[in-house]
């Protein structure tokens, strides 16, 4: 079987070996996106996002199910943090979704980090093109679990799914910037426990604050464990995945995001191509040593970094 | 190539036992892997699914249920019967040394037992990557 038979099949493990060469750069993988890239966009992705323990994965499993009643293939991709001192990780998403794993349409691919800061491993975006080239019609990404400002996730989804739980702090936390401001769809998650009422009340009251909103994220009550309200979560799901097609939205979402994918991209090559050709290990090595030693600042050394680059063209 | 070795660390068959594995996982993650835990009580199948998904490049078992004749040749063979030839497969747990050369012959390259310093594991690893 050549590739493009196997990328027609759906092969499992043609998907994984392209995801793990696209990780490291490969160009092999590049050019079947580039020759595939036509063809993509027909994914509709799904990001979920929220703090640590706030049940994603228990919760993208259930939301799986149900889409797969209604025949999808599902791709699911799920990010857990690297290691930034020996660049190892445990990657333990699986364990929530272990019987997903051997149903025929869906495709689960656990991924590290690697250094990225935003929620969301350098190589995600790829990867969602690959699922989209191998025909899900759904992809899920569960980002790591966030704090309060890891919003990359906006970057790749069609749709963001905010998960809380309820009484992990005030209502302060509720109108802070970041995080709270990307959801398009808010869950929280344990609502058997006490205060879930509280805290969706407390995030309906900041979103009666926006002016001029077109559309309003709802907020559902949902128990993952329990299996309760998952399908009207994934309506919820739906119906914004419905407002953004029906009003243009989506169109506009994705080149938007597109613009940020390509700054991002070139921003990865620049830096690379700087810290090969112009900047070695040493020289950063003494400028840090003098910037602290005060024989230099740091303004000053990074001038001497930018004409260097300048005069090495 | 630099890219981080992956590792999926399962745990077939019905004991509830995971201190091992978890000790490995943690290991492992500490000599810079990318460690796929799977949970407990595994299926071959969904063991050799989640191995191929993730595109591993060594799968390792843990088992202290005594099955392991059974079911560590389950793993091998199936993955064979996919046609993965590239991955490296170890298992550990409380396995009798007269176990060990009928695993090691079904295609399990090494058994490590209790006691193993985590550091051999991680050498054994290093030492035959398949890649």
């Amino acid at each position: 079987m050549n590739i493009e038979e196997k990328i027609k099949k759906g092969h499992k493990r043609t998907c994984a070996r392209l995801i793990t060469m696209l990780e490291s750069n490969d160009n092999e993988a590049i050019e079947i996106i580039k020759s595939h890239y036509k063809s993509t966009g027909g994914a509709y992705v799904i990001g979920v996002t929220g703090p640590p323990g706030a049940g994603k994965s228990t919760l993208t499993d259930k939301l799986a199910k149900e889409l797969l009643k209604q025949n999808k293939k599902i791709g699911i991709i799920a990010i857990d943090p690297t290691s930034p001192f020996s660049g190892g990780a445990i990657l333990g998403d699986r364990i929530r979704m272990n019987d997903l794993s051997l149903n025929k349409n869906v495709f689960i691919r656990s991924m590290g980090t690697r250094g990225s800061l935003g929620g969301m491993s350098n190589a995600t975006w790829g990867a969602t093109k690959i699922l989209d080239i191998f025909g899900y019609d759904y992809i899920f990404i569960e980002t790591v679990g966030v704090g309060q400002s890891e919003v990359d996730i906006v970057k790749t989804a069609d749709t963001v799914l905010m998960v809380m739980v309820p009484n992990l702090g005030d209502d302060i936390q509720a109108i802070k910037a970041g995080i709270m401001e990307i959801a398009d769809v808010f869950a929280i998650n344990k609502s058997d426990l006490d205060g879930a009422d509280k805290t969706k009340v407390e995030v309906e009251m900041n979103l009666d604050l926006n002016e001029d909103m077109d559309y309003r994220p709802p907020v559902v009550k949902v128990s993952a464990s329990k299996n309760e309200d998952i399908d009207v979560l994934l309506e919820n799901i739906l119906a914004h995945r419905k407002y953004l097609e029906d009003t243009k939205q989506l169109k506009e979402n994705r080149i938007r995001n597109n613009k940020l994918e390509l700054l991002k991209m070139v921003e990865e090559d620049l830096m690379s191509l700087i810290l090969d050709r112009a900047v070695k290990d040493d020289l950063l090595d003494k400028l840090a040593k003098d910037i602290t030693l005060k024989e230099t600042d740091p303004y000053t050394a990074k001038e001497t970094i930018i004409r260097l680059i300048r005069n090495n063209p | 190539m630099d890219r981080p070795i992956r590792v999926l660390v399962a745990k077939p068959g019905l004991d509830g036992h995971d201190r091992g594995a978890k000790v490995i996982a943690r290991s492992l993650r500490d000599a810079g892997m990318e460690v796929i835990y799977t949970g407990l009580r595994q299926t071959p199948e969904q063991i050799v699914a989640a191995a191929i998904q993730e595109d591993v490049d060594v799968v390792a078992l843990s088992i202290l249920s005594g099955a392991h004749n059974h079911l560590f040749p389950k793993v091998v063979n199936l993955l064979r019967e996919e046609g993965v030839d590239d991955m490296l497969i170890i298992g550990g747990g409380v396995i009798p040394e007269d176990d060990i050369p009928f695993l090691i012959e079904s295609g399990v390259e090494s058994v490590f037992t209790p006691g193993t310093p985590t550091k051999d594991v991680v050498e054994f690893i290093k030492e035959n990557l398949k890649r």
